[in-house]
């Protein structure tokens, strides 16, 4: 067991953790909060995948943009009094038999195919230029719509989010 | 049960030198978590939330496997795509909620039922 | 004349009364006078043909037949029963053409007579179609050359006779009595049908040539002599239902509630006629012990008929009665050998018999009119008791109807003598052969009878005072279209026309013409041959006459004696055989015997059938109705409880299964979500494992 391997416990241990806290959580505010630590462990998982550019890339944007947008969403929705806000579950023994299934087979099967796998690469670099350069190279297309598409879920979004309802 | 026993040697052999498999596995649970959030949770907020779970556990993915599958970073650009998308997609999402706050006062998934007979 | 041009007469002769019988039947109301001059004249020129063949026949091809012929069916194998070829056709022998004669010489003066007697009928063009449709069918009969043919013939002479007598079918006896002649026919046809085919079986053909040439050779019915005069029985059938002998003779005078024309064409020269003309053309084909039976059923008849006769009262019952007897006389002659005689005297008896029934329409006309005008409609027109003394107010008729009795009494001088004489000879000579002498002792005494009642007849009729002195006044002579067939056929009843010779017929033309034709049946069976028998009659010839000039002497002398000087009283001699008189009167109760017998026993059986039928028979088919019903209600249940039952637990299956299934249907995106998710970990499972 080196150092990378606790490491990656550990941020494993904080993703599982905070992600079943997630759902399993009856207060919406411990939900959208162990979503922002669900966050930060992923980006550590990241990190130890030699993704430095895409780290930081997530927590700016899922911890400071996603995640600010849903507490927005949990205010402007609730009919709040106190900060206690609870919430119930539907159906949930079939999805507990789904999604023990699920993770089941899932796990098993990428234990059985890839048990032996994974070649590191020989050393670790920033991978932000690397990034960029097949951004504006082979990726340049999807760049290009992914940025279009922003643009339509802006107007979009503040377009049907309007208040007034002159129509 | 000679068989569970290999497997169990197995299984803590590998445990503790972390390859692509554990990436993988994590984020198969985590999908199977964000699953679990979209079905079950009453709250559409909620509901986002399981979504946002299972977007992530399909980063790991594509990351897990360009850092030990492929020697390029494909996988990493596949990534940011995910991220730009969700983000979009959050926006619009919550859009809607609002939407439905307005037009039903509840957000909770199992009121808003005015197409069922 | 050549052969073609009378056989071309001979057919123009069949043909000339169908076609007027098709014209009248259809269009008679519309034509003028109702087309009685049409049927009349088609009969007048059918009557000249005959004339001409006869003539021609007799001068020139005296020996000879002529012949002519047609194949109307020609069936190479009809499977089962192999080859089969009808062939149908016309024969003129001196049989024929002297019955071409006769038929249309009677129904021809019958047709005028008839224009006379039937003025102003309701049905008058009717029965002159029907007088053609009878005349075409008689000469069909006498003209056929083959047993199918002339069966057809046969029984549209049977059709006529109904539809004739029944002409005022208003009369319920009327419409009785034809069926009555047209059912006791049927039960002779029946015998006569199966004696054809019987001979059909044999030869496999029906021309009578053919059937004759085969029996001459040896082919025998069955293979036995037996089965061939039992055919010979059979075919004897025929001519005991038409010619109205024992015991099919009940017909006959019920027979005269036709028009009397039909009476005197139909019930005295031809139609009755028709029976003896068949023995004489099946001559050849009897047994000695077929033609004995013929013989005493003949003598029979006669005897019977004739004791009948002296009871009755209705003009016409009196001559209907005679006649039986006369046909009687007829067949028994033929019966015993006597060809030539018997033929004979159907002709001749055609003559006087056709002009005694004229002459009685003659007077039964005079008759009604004269109760017409005194407006009585109770008196019986055609009761002898109610006549008298008509000879002063109707002589034609008086004189021309003496000659004719005379002619049937067989007074010298006549026709009828001679044919008689010619039949007692025949029997004589018969019983001197075979020792059968009931048949001339029979025959002798019904001459004495016939003389007796003929002339009790005409003594009743025409002589003496008329009770009613105001009807005597109304009765006035019938017009000449009556009386003129009246004089032709008292004419015809004079020896000359057939015999110079007053005392014997056999130089006259008609035996020249007609001769026994020789037996073809086996020699061992056999009547005595011809030569045989007229070497006993010449014994025996001059006997006879004497006995028959005595027997008639005797008839007349009583008749006078009884009716006309009072001498003796017919009531005390009724009176004191009071209960032969009765059986007598009731014609031997023959129609009561028959009513109980016959028709009693065929109602008993049908109602036993009806039994069968309503019981048995409409008990099954009950019985079927019961067990289809029971079926069905078994079959309903079944389709209530079970079928019904499987459909709506299928259908509450459905319903369990929708209500089951629609819980799916929750509306929420979330299950859904679940079962997507589902479906693929069960692609991937299925994937994995195989």
């Amino acid at each position: 067991m080196q150092l990378f391997d606790l490491v990656f416990f550990v941020f494993a241990l904080i993703t599982l953790l905070s992600a079943f806290i997630v759902v399993f959580s009856r207060n919406i505010m411990y939900a959208a909060f162990a979503l922002l630590f669900t966050f930060f462990g992923v980006a550590g998982l990241y990190v130890l995948l030699q993704a430095d550019f895409l780290a930081v890339t997530q927590i700016l944007i899922y911890v400071g943009g996603i995640l600010v947008l849903l507490l927005f969403g949990v205010m402007l929705t609730n009919k709040v009094v106190n900060v206690e806000i609870k919430t119930g579950t539907l159906q949930t023994v079939p999805a507990l038999i789904l999604v023990a299934v699920v993770a089941g087979s899932l796990a098993g099967l990428f234990y059985s195919m890839w048990r032996g796998a994974g070649i590191p690469q020989e050393a670790a670099r920033p991978t932000t230029k690397i990034l960029g350069e097949l951004l504006m190279t082979s990726y340049l297309l999807p760049f290009e719509i992914a940025s279009v598409i922003l643009l339509v879920a802006l107007v979009g979004a503040a377009m049907t989010a309007r208040r007034n309802r002159n129509a | 049960m000679g068989s569970l026993e290999s497997l169990w040697h197995d299984i803590t052999a590998w445990l503790p030198h972390v390859q692509l498999a554990h990436f993988l596995i994590v984020s198969a649970v985590l999908f199977a978590l964000g699953i679990y959030g979209i079905v079950t949770r009453k709250n559409a907020i909620l509901v986002l939330m399981g979504v946002e779970l299972v977007l992530n556990s399909a980063n790991i993915n594509f990351i897990a496997f360009a850092r030990y599958g492929a020697g390029n970073l494909d996988g990493q650009v596949a990534a940011i795509f995910v991220i730009i998308l969700a983000a979009a997609e959050a926006a619009v999402a919550l859009a809607i909620v609002l939407n439905m706050y307005h037009r039903f006062q509840t957000v909770n998934v199992d009121e808003v039922s005015s197409l069922k007979e | 004349m050549a052969p073609d041009t009378l056989l071309t007469l001979a057919i123009a002769t069949l043909l000339l009364p169908i076609a007027a019988f098709t014209v009248v039947i259809f269009f008679g109301r519309r034509l003028p006078r109702q087309g009685d001059w049409l049927a009349t004249a088609a009969i007048t020129f059918a009557l000249l043909c005959s004339l001409a063949i006869l003539f021609a026949k007799i001068s020139w091809y005296n020996a000879e037949t002529l012949a002519l012929n047609f194949t109307w069916i020609d069936f190479q194998n009809v499977p089962g029963i192999g080859p089969l070829k009808i062939v149908l056709g016309i024969a003129i022998d001196n049989l024929t053409a002297i019955m071409l004669a006769v038929v249309t010489l009677i129904s021809a003066l019958v047709h005028y007579f008839s224009i006379g007697y039937m003025a102003g009928d309701v049905r008058y063009s009717r029965y002159f179609a029907y007088l053609g449709l009878f005349s075409f069918s008689m000469l069909m009969i006498v003209l056929a050359d083959n047993l199918f043919l002339l069966y057809v013939g046969w029984e549209l002479v049977g059709i006529c006779s109904y539809l004739l007598i029944g002409h005022w079918y208003e009369k319920k006896s009327a419409s009785d009595a034809a069926i009555k002649a047209f059912i006791v026919n049927r039960v002779g046809d029946l015998g006569f049908f199966i004696g054809i085919a019987i001979l059909f079986m044999t030869f496999n053909t029906f021309g009578l040539k053919e059937i004759f040439e085969g029996t001459r050779l040896g082919t025998l019915p069955f293979g036995s002599q037996g089965w061939l005069t039992a055919t010979g029985i059979l075919l004897f059938c025929g001519a005991v239902g038409k010619s109205a002998q024992f015991p099919l003779h009940v017909w006959l005078p019920d027979a005269m509630e036709g028009p009397t024309p039909v009476s005197a064409l139909i019930h005295a020269a031809t139609m009755v006629a028709a029976g003896v003309y068949l023995v004489a053309r099946l001559f050849p084909l009897f047994t000695a012990d077929a033609l004995l039976v013929i013989a005493y059923i003949g003598a029979i008849t006669a005897f019977i008929a004739a004791t009948i006769a002296i009871t009755q009262n209705d003009i016409k019952r009196v001559l209907a009665y005679s006649t039986i007897s006369q046909l009687g006389y007829m067949i028994m002659a033929l019966g015993v050998g006597a060809y030539t005689a018997g033929f004979f005297h159907l002709v001749t008896h055609a003559m006087f018999k056709a002009g005694l029934f004229l002459g009685s329409g003659s007077v039964i006309h005079a008759m009604h009119t004269a109760l017409h005008h005194q407006h009585d409609h109770q008196t019986d027109a055609q009761d002898i008791r109610n006549m008298g003394g008509l000879r002063s107010k109707m002589p034609v008729t008086f004189w021309t109807f003496l000659v004719y009795t005379l002619a049937i009494a067989g007074v010298p001088l006549t026709s009828g003598f001679l044919s008689k004489d010619e039949i007692l000879a025949g029997t004589l000579a018969f019983s001197g052969l075979s020792g059968h002498l009931i048949i001339p002792l029979t025959g002798f005494f019904v001459a004495g009878l016939t003389a007796f009642y003929m002339f009790r007849l005409v003594i009743l009729t025409f002589l003496g005072g008329h009770r009613d002195a105001a009807r005597l006044e109304h009765i006035r002579e019938s017009p000449k279209v009556m009386t003129v067939p009246l004089v032709i056929l008292a004419f015809l009843c004079f020896f000359a026309f057939y015999s110079f010779n007053p005392i014997g017929a056999a130089s006259g033309w008609v035996a020249q013409a007609v001769e026994r034709p020789a037996s073809v049946v086996p020699a061992a069976v056999a009547a005595p041959p011809a030569g045989v028998f007229e070497e006993a009659l010449h014994h025996v010839h001059g006997t006879a006459m004497l006995l028959s000039l005595a027997v008639a002497g005797l008839g007349i002398l009583a008749a006078f004696a009884t009716y006309y000087w009072r001498k003796i009283s017919a009531d005390d001699v009724a009176r004191a055989l009071a209960p032969l008189h009765r059986f007598l009167l009731n014609k031997w109760y023959f129609d009561e015997l028959y009513q109980a017998v016959a028709i009693n026993g065929t109602l008993a059986f049908t109602r036993a059938m009806r039994w069968f039928d309503n019981t048995i028979i409409d008990g099954v088919v009950n019985g079927a109705g019961w067990a289809t019903k029971g079926t069905s209600f078994v079959s309903g249940k079944f389709d209530t409880y079970v079928v019904d039952g499987l459909v709506n637990f299928s259908a509450y299956l459905s319903g369990f299964l929708g209500l089951v299934l629609r819980k799916f249907q929750t509306g929420k995106v979330q299950t859904y979500i679940i079962f997507a998710v589902l479906g693929v970990m069960v692609f991937y499972f299925v994937f994995r494992l195989v």
